[in-house]
């Protein structure tokens, strides 16, 4: 900057319009570059990991969790990757998650990336580790020798969460006549996405793996609401119904109707 | 702690030598605290454990996080404002000259530069000079901005530094080709180009350490002018007193690395804690 004195104004103009234009191809090419790696929606992150897009940004990268995993499940992304480099990730089929209780990982993030009260029960003190939601295993029924009708239960015999977050439906072999179909079904509410199924099944690519939760599940959306389940009918009734409450409500149907109340047609 | 008594094998290359020491122990330690589980030093250059209580963070990084919208966590808010007061009390870029992985590439580059002939990157043959020793300063402001836009720390997802320092405990995968690429940059482009031009890290420093105690001083009336000093510093405007007057580099850019120091044959310069100011000529 020490051939700044003398400066006409032209010469600043051009300067400043060089420099500007500098700073705006470098940030739109660095920008691209760091858009495209945040784009990158398939790492499964270390339990306690935030949403995605706020897991990179608080992320830095230090490799704490990494090196706390006592089974080497995590590594460090590097330019290679497909993932933002320096990111902690893991992949099941070679290193699963063991859900260890004491969930070394998280608790040694040193910026909140691995958020430890989305892993601690609802006491508010001890860790929970089955809350922990890497991703969610999913099926490939097409390569599943199970759903062929072969007598394989590797992934639920695998899961941590046996007949919880994977279960075994039976059914006839409609193929044979006679025989059953064991076949498993991931209850993606309970499943932490650990990846001991992944890495359990027999066939040569595995047809049980873990996907990220934002790409394997849908979302139904507010429209539709299950009237069975009163937590869910909650949605629609927030004030648990109070206002719909009028002077008939005290009385139970068949009160109801045996009082007849109600104008009855037995035409 | 790193100082040598100068003795006359250490006189020229002491510094050098503590530097380069300095610089593989800590990453030592670091793979240590990965591979066999050391206690000593874990996690990286952008966020550690000393001894399994001290915390530190890489505070550009933090900031850059700041930037990308996370509320932090105290852990690592300790952590980059410890890190930053030893900074300012050392000399920021302290940093870059005695810990940075990324500093005996760039040394090395330097070093060929200087002693063969077709690299010619920056000399009198070729005096190309691409980007001015602002340009950091541009670019640090940039990771900012960026960091901000995005939403994820910006500089961290493009940085040479972090894909050495990372790789080297963790794994570098093709992470190699970045700092190949700082190497043929520094080699080929311009001289000191990645840490004297471009890397946000060490202006970050620059500006961390801009009034930090720990200073290289110049005596003039010791100088006989010839020069060594400057061409052995990465960073030779900041040496803009030398043979003129005496008193304490001031400039941030200084990386308190020593070399001049240790090159000079009339022990004109030296380190020495900050003075007020700059001190008056001491001699006629």
């Amino acid at each position: 900057m020490g051939d700044g004195q003398g400066i006409d104004r032209r010469g600043f103009l051009s300067r400043l319009t060089r420099g500007a234009a500098a700073a705006a191809v470098g940030g739109v090419v660095w920008g691209g570059f760091v858009r495209e790696g945040q784009n990158a929606p398939l790492s499964l992150r270390p339990p306690g990991a935030l949403p995605a897009q706020d897991f990179l940004g608080k992320c830095i990268r230090c490799g704490l969790c990494v090196e706390a995993c006592p089974y080497d499940t995590l590594f460090l992304a590097t330019p290679g990757d497909r993932a933002p480099t320096g990111t902690p990730s893991l992949t099941p089929r070679q290193v699963p998650c063991y859900l260890c209780t004491d969930i070394p990982c998280t608790v040694a993030c040193p910026t909140g990336a691995l958020d430890l009260a989305s892993v601690t029960a609802e006491d508010g003190h001890s860790l929970d580790v089955n809350r922990t939601r890497i991703g969610v295993a999913v099926m490939d029924y097409h390569n599943c020798i199970a759903a062929w009708g072969l007598r394989c239960d590797a992934c639920y015999r695998a899961c941590p969460l046996i007949d919880q977050a994977l279960v075994l439906d039976y059914s006839r072999n409609k193929r044979t006549g006679r025989h059953a179909v064991l076949l498993p079904r991931v209850e993606p509410d309970v499943c932490t996405g650990c990846g001991l199924c992944e890495r359990a099944c027999v066939v040569e690519k595995a047809a049980i793996f873990v996907l990220p939760r934002e790409v394997a599940l849908g979302q139904v959306g507010d429209n539709y609401v299950r009237g069975w389940d009163e937590a869910d009918q909650e949605r629609v009734n927030p004030d648990g119904g109070a206002a719909d409450q009028v002077d008939r409500s005290g009385k139970g149907a068949l009160d109801y109707l045996n009082d007849g109340e109600l104008e009855v047609d037995d035409d | 702690m790193t100082e040598q008594s100068t003795g006359p094998h250490s006189r020229h290359i002491g510094y050098l030598v503590a530097r380069r020491v300095v610089q593989i122990l800590v990453m030592v330690l670091f793979v240590g605290g990965n591979l066999w589980d050391w206690q000593v030093l874990r996690g990286n250059l952008s966020s550690s454990v000393l001894l399994g209580v001290v915390p530190f963070a890489d505070p550009l990084a933090t900031l850059q996080l700041w930037a990308a919208g996370g509320l932090l966590a105290s852990d690592i808010l300790l952590g980059a404002a410890l890190t930053t007061l030893i900074y300012a009390g050392l000399g920021g870029r302290m940093f870059c000259a005695w810990i940075c992985p990324m500093n005996p590439v760039t040394d090395l580059a330097n070093y060929l530069g200087r002693s063969f002939t077709w690299f010619r990157a920056g000399s009198k043959r070729d005096p190309r000079r691409p980007l001015g020793r602002s340009v950091r300063y541009w670019i640090l402001a940039l990771a900012l901005i960026l960091s901000g836009v995005l939403g994820v720390a910006a500089f961290e997802a493009i940085s040479p530094i972090g894909m050495l320092q990372r790789g080297l405990v963790f794994g570098l995968g093709l992470g190699w080709w970045a700092v190949v690429g700082v190497f043929l940059f520094d080699l080929f482009v311009q001289r000191n180009g990645f840490c004297g031009h471009v890397c946000p890290l060490g202006a970050f420093y620059a500006l961390v350490g801009r009034f930090s105690l720990l200073r290289i001083s110049h005596d003039h009336t010791r100088c006989t002018a010839c020069w060594d000093c400057l061409k052995v510093c990465p960073e030779s405007q900041v040496l803009d007193l030398v043979s003129k007057g005496s008193g304490a580099i001031l400039s941030g850019a200084c990386s308190n690395c020593g070399r001049c120091v240790e090159v000079c044959h009339d022990d004109a310069l030296k380190f020495s804690f900050r003075q007020q100011g700059i001190s008056l000529p001491s001699g006629g």
